[in-house]
């Protein structure tokens, strides 16, 4: 079986983002950027696969030449092969964008049976790209996976909602995208990042995938965003110590009352 | 007259509260897109919901009452939204931007040649196209947005970020819609629908009060607590990631950024220090309130109301207090 997970690098959660005033992106010089960390349980599950079934996995990633880390520590979990796409003419893609490139990747790769998406980037956050790339290639879309299955040539999902989740199934080949709760992924071994630095990796630009530069980048760009401004600063609130009598809960009593949540 | 068309979320045969709200918003917007309201509903119930529907600005419900909405995995809404473009005359979707409906905008985004725009917060009109605000990076900026002149807008509507009003409009005119599915659409099926703990407490993307617990709970049965607390304020209860990774609370009520998003008028969080992945998911609430034994946790420097002390003392006297004033 052939699995390919699509990574994605992101500035670190926990870093301050600058703003580039002349491009409104963040500023990727100013912040850490790491591998997404929703990703590691997609990356988590393809390795399962490795063992359960021999599963043989691709990472993929689009994104600028300094990403290239992103894909070694994505292979340092134990997968066998990375691929990037790089373009100067990428920069600036929107969801649809990204999806497009992606979904050219995946043609190009041909012969695979399952692609495992995390749910969401940490960044963007618009879960648009898993669906989007399973539209361009014509495939189901099993999203929000919080448990998955592959057998005979078919896939199972627990589709997380507000309620529960669905068990939704399809014949290969598909698409899915996983949200956290459905593994707890392991770190990389050291032999597994040592073998991260000598596994195959395949750099490819548009013109390898016949994309038209002008369908992606922020000319191609179907949302534009045009202003970034940081939001307005919050006054300081009000903050009572409890002393164990119970006065602080009436205080706070109060408050709910005044504001008339109770 | 042009349309806007509303793709109504619900749970059965009742609209979901976000559904009232894009309704609202869509009515409020009207007049300066030139254009009247229309709902989409999708699977049985539309005659059912039709006068509140109707009550909160849609003046024409395109539905499709067939089981088949729900019988297989994303497509058939698809479908049917590319019937009710067909059937309108609109080049606006509003829909919920939750994440099983997003996915029916990325797929039609690219059948319909269209633009989306997630969790947007505020809309208005120029030159006939939507401009649209939304929060990002846990509600530390804010973006603009438009979708590009000569495609689709769909725009995914924030929950809570407009308030549902009833306008006073009439009945709406039905127009069933005609929706062959394709064999694309029937490839993924729904085996089964598994419904877990669910109870009568608001859900918390929808809820307008949240009682969140985190880690310094302590244990499982510290969520009987903020239960108890959730219901003397009519709120919904969600967990931090600590909670739910402690397996003290389901995974589907996390707040945070790899969690749900929310933006109640009111949330109250007890035992959560406030890390930075906490905060992406519930810092644009209107209101914030922390209870925390430790006066330097972050969680104080975004709440408006802090209360410095042991949640085990404070909580229980609160839910005293809070019933002895109802009376
Ligand atoms: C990639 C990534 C994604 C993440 N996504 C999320 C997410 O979606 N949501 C999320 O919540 N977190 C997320 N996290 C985790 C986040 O970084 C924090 O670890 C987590 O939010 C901490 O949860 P907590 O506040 O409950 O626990 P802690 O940080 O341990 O805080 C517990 C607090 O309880 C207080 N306390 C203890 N006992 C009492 C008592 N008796 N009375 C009153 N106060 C008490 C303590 O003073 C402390 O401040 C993510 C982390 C990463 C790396
Ligand atoms: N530039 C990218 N390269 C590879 N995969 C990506 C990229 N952007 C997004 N993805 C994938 O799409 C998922 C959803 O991202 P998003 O739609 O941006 O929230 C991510 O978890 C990744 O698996």
């Amino acid at each position: 079986m052939k699995v390919i997970v699509p990574v994605k690098r992101v500035p670190d959660t926990a870093g301050e983002k600058v703003i580039d005033e002349s491009s409104l992106t963040v500023d990727r010089d100013s912040v850490e950027s790491v591998l997404c960390p929703v990703n590691e349980f997609a990356i988590e599950e393809a390795v399962r696969l490795k063992e359960s079934q021999d599963a043989e996995v691709t990472v993929l990633l689009v994104g600028p030449e300094s990403a290239q880390s992103v894909v070694r520590k994505a292979l340092s979990y134990g997968l066998d092969a990375g691929l990037q796409i790089t373009d100067d003419a990428i920069a600036g893609s929107d969801a649809l964008g990204t999806a497009r490139v992606i979904a050219k990747a995946l043609e190009a790769a041909g012969d695979w049976d399952l692609v495992i998406f995390g749910n969401q980037s940490t960044d963007a956050r618009t879960c648009l790209v898993p669906a989007a790339v399973a539209e361009l290639l014509g495939v189901p879309s099993l999203t929000y996976a919080r448990h998955l299955e592959v057998e005979d040539g078919k896939v199972t999902v627990h589709r997380e909602h507000e309620e529960g989740w669905d068990v939704v199934e399809s014949s290969l080949p598909a698409i899915v995208s996983v949200v956290e709760a459905i593994n707890e992924p392991r770190y990389p071994s050291f032999k597994g990042i040592m073998a991260a630095k000598s596994k195959p990796l395949d750099v490819k630009s548009l013109g390898d995938l016949g994309v038209e530069p002008e369908e992606v980048g922020a000319n191609g760009a179907a949302a534009t965003m045009y202003a970034f401004e940081p939001r307005p600063p919050k006054e300081a609130g009000t903050v009572v110590e409890d002393d164990g009598s119970g006065a602080a809960a009436a205080q706070l009593a109060d408050w709910l009352v005044e504001k008339k949540f109770a | 007259m042009s349309e806007l068309l509303v793709l109504i979320d619900h749970s059965e045969a009742a609209p979901r509260k976000l559904s009232l709200q894009m309704l609202s918003a869509a009515a409020g917007l009207a007049d300066d897109a030139g254009a009247n309201v229309s709902a989409v509903w999708l699977g049985p119930g539309a005659a059912d919901a039709a006068s509140t529907l109707g009550a909160h600005g849609a003046t024409k419900v395109y539905h499709w009452d067939s089981e088949d909405a729900y019988g297989y995995v994303t497509l058939p809404q698809v479908e049917a939204l590319e019937a009710a473009l067909e059937a309108a005359d609109t080049d606006t979707v509003f829909f919920a931007s939750t994440n099983h409906v997003k996915d029916v905008a990325s797929r039609l985004a690219i059948r319909a040649d269209g633009g989306v725009i997630t969790d947007v917060t505020g809309l208005k009109v120029e030159d006939g196209r939507f401009v649209a605000t939304k929060e990002v990076f846990g509600g530390d900026k804010i973006t603009t947005s438009k979708v590009a002149d000569g495609k689709l807008q769909l725009l995914g509507i924030a929950s809570n970020a407009f308030p549902a009003e009833e306008s006073g409009g009439g009945d709406p005119e039905l127009v069933a819609l005609d929706v062959e599915l394709s064999d694309a659409a029937k490839a993924a099926t729904v085996v089964s629908v598994e419904k877990v703990g669910t109870s009568d407490r608001p859900d918390i993307a929808e809820a307008a009060i949240v009682v969140a617990g985190g880690r310094g709970l302590g244990n499982e049965d510290g969520f009987q607590l903020m239960e108890q607390l959730a219901d003397v304020l009519g709120a919904g209860v969600g967990a931090s990631r600590a909670a739910t990774d402690a397996g003290w609370y389901p995974h589907r009520y996390q707040i945070g950024q790899t969690g749900r998003t929310i933006s109640p008028t009111l949330y109250l969080g007890s035992g959560i220090s406030g890390a930075i992945q906490h905060r992406a998911g519930m810092q644009t609430s209107q209101n914030i309130v922390a209870i925390n034994k430790d006066a330097e946790a972050p969680i104080f420097q975004i709440a408006d109301f802090g209360v410095v002390g042991d949640l085990y003392d404070v909580v229980p006297k609160l839910i005293e207090e809070l019933e002895t004033r109802k009376g």
